[in-house]
């Protein structure tokens, strides 16, 4: 797999796989308007990743497609961050998760609107102005639950421990990172480490959650190596098209 | 035989599916239409990435210019320059404000956006009050958010600068 490959991929999976674990709260969120909302952050990360895919697939030119790619390749194949492939949990994790993944991705949005690949930088200059809709959304409810009862700001406070060395991944330089720099395609995902952290900090601390040490433990999901959370959900997103190739409607 | 212009007038009585008081050119979408000889091209910018009615809205297109006589008609997509708001016909947002939507502001106040609890006001597009709620961030569609005017006490919708 080409480093130019490889990168897109990253981004195209991570978005898929977000937007499949926000697909599932529809029909069980607390309240009707913020289901739709979840499911309306979904589509757009979903929108997103038909695009990305869309492209990945013509830059490997071997003939595959968006949906063959989404469906018919096996767990070590997906290039996603193991953050968004982590169970829901709670409303206050789900929402935690999706300021933490969102405002990262809209860093990365912003510096991709002027890759060479001109492809990728139309997909990213369109996906930036709907990333500021999701980090908005997902942010206030960061801070309306941090800051909000002692039950949700405990249950807040558990998530962003569990979710914070999750985030390390996100920064942590690979040799496909270098590659794609060097060819202008696209931005080392360590250099949006300050942009993330100008969003994402300021917010945590009027949430009053306090941000835990760093640790030694970074996820590969990113390499192709993920927690075990992600065969299940590969099952569930997979299954009709490995019950009935090529099904459509 | 369809010229362009002809073509234009067609597609300027193509409804948008979701909001079907205003037509698919009033929303900024279609960038351009070549008529050859009996075969009409029409590029199409989408609105979000994941609006589900995109789809709807490329079939609408190829069935109203077929009616009006193209022989084949191509609707091709382009993603760059993105869509904005801002390409909403002035028109356009009247009439999306008839209809109990109140039309985005200008793009520009969308980019610089601080997370905050409490969001700016916008008037109810019926009594015009300024005394309104807003019940979620976004509505029955993506581009869109929901709101309540607490004087008249009528709920009503958004469109979001984009």
């Amino acid at each position: 797999m080409t480093p130019h490959l490889e990168y897109l991929l990253r981004i195209g999976d991570s978005t898929l796989i977000l937007g499949q674990r926000l697909a599932e709260w529809c029909g069980h969120a607390p309240v009707l308007e913020e289901d739709i909302a979840l499911a309306n952050v979904a589509l757009d990360l979903i929108g997103q990743s038909r695009l990305v895919l869309t492209h990945a697939a013509g830059v490997e030119g071997a003939g595959r497609d968006e949906d063959q790619l989404a469906f018919l390749r096996t767990e070590g194949q997906f290039r996603n961050v193991t953050l968004v492939e982590l169970p829901n949990g709670d409303f206050g994790r789900t929402v935690l998760r999706s300021f933490l993944f969102c405002a990262f991705l809209r860093e990365l949005w912003t510096a991709l609107a002027t890759s060479s690949d001109t492809g990728l930088a139309a997909i990213a200059a369109k996906s930036v102005k709907e990333s500021r809709y999701h980090v908005q959304h997902a942010g206030e409810w960061v801070i309306r639950l941090g800051d909000g009862t002692d039950e949700s700001h405990a249950r807040m406070q558990r998530a962003l421990d569990d979710l914070w060395p999750y985030t390390a991944e996100l920064f942590a330089a690979t040799p496909v990172d270098d590659a794609v720099r060097t060819a202008g395609i696209g931005v080392d995902w360590a250099s949006l480490r300050t942009g993330w952290e100008a969003t994402v900090l300021p917010a945590l601390d009027e949430a009053t959650l306090g941000v835990p040490a760093a640790s030694a433990f970074v996820s590969r999901g990113k390499l192709g190596v993920h927690s075990e959370h992600m065969g299940h959900l590969l099952t569930e997103m997979q299954y009709l098209q490995r019950t009935y190739p090529g099904a459509t409607w | 035989m369809l010229t362009e212009a002809e073509a234009w007038q067609v597609l300027r009585t193509v409804p948008d599916p979701e909001i079907p008081v205003i037509s698919v050119c009033e929303l900024g979408i279609v960038r351009s239409v070549r008529a050859v000889d009996d075969a009409v091209t029409v590029v199409v910018t989408p609105t979000y990435s994941g609006c589900p009615a995109t789809e709807v809205i490329a079939t609408s297109i190829r069935t109203a210019l077929s009616d009006a006589g193209a022989a084949t008609v191509a609707v091709e997509t382009r993603l760059s320059p993105a869509w904005t708001t801002d390409w909403i016909e002035a028109a356009a947002a009247e009439r999306l404000k008839a209809y109990g939507i109140v039309p985005p502001g200008p793009a520009a106040v969308a980019t610089v956006q601080p997370i905050r609890l409490v969001p700016r006001s916008i008037g109810c597009p019926r009594c015009g009050s300024r005394r309104t709620t807003r019940l979620a961030a976004f509505g029955s569609t993506a581009c869109k958010a929901l709101w309540r005017c607490d004087a008249c006490m009528e709920p009503f919708e958004e469109f979001k600068p984009l």
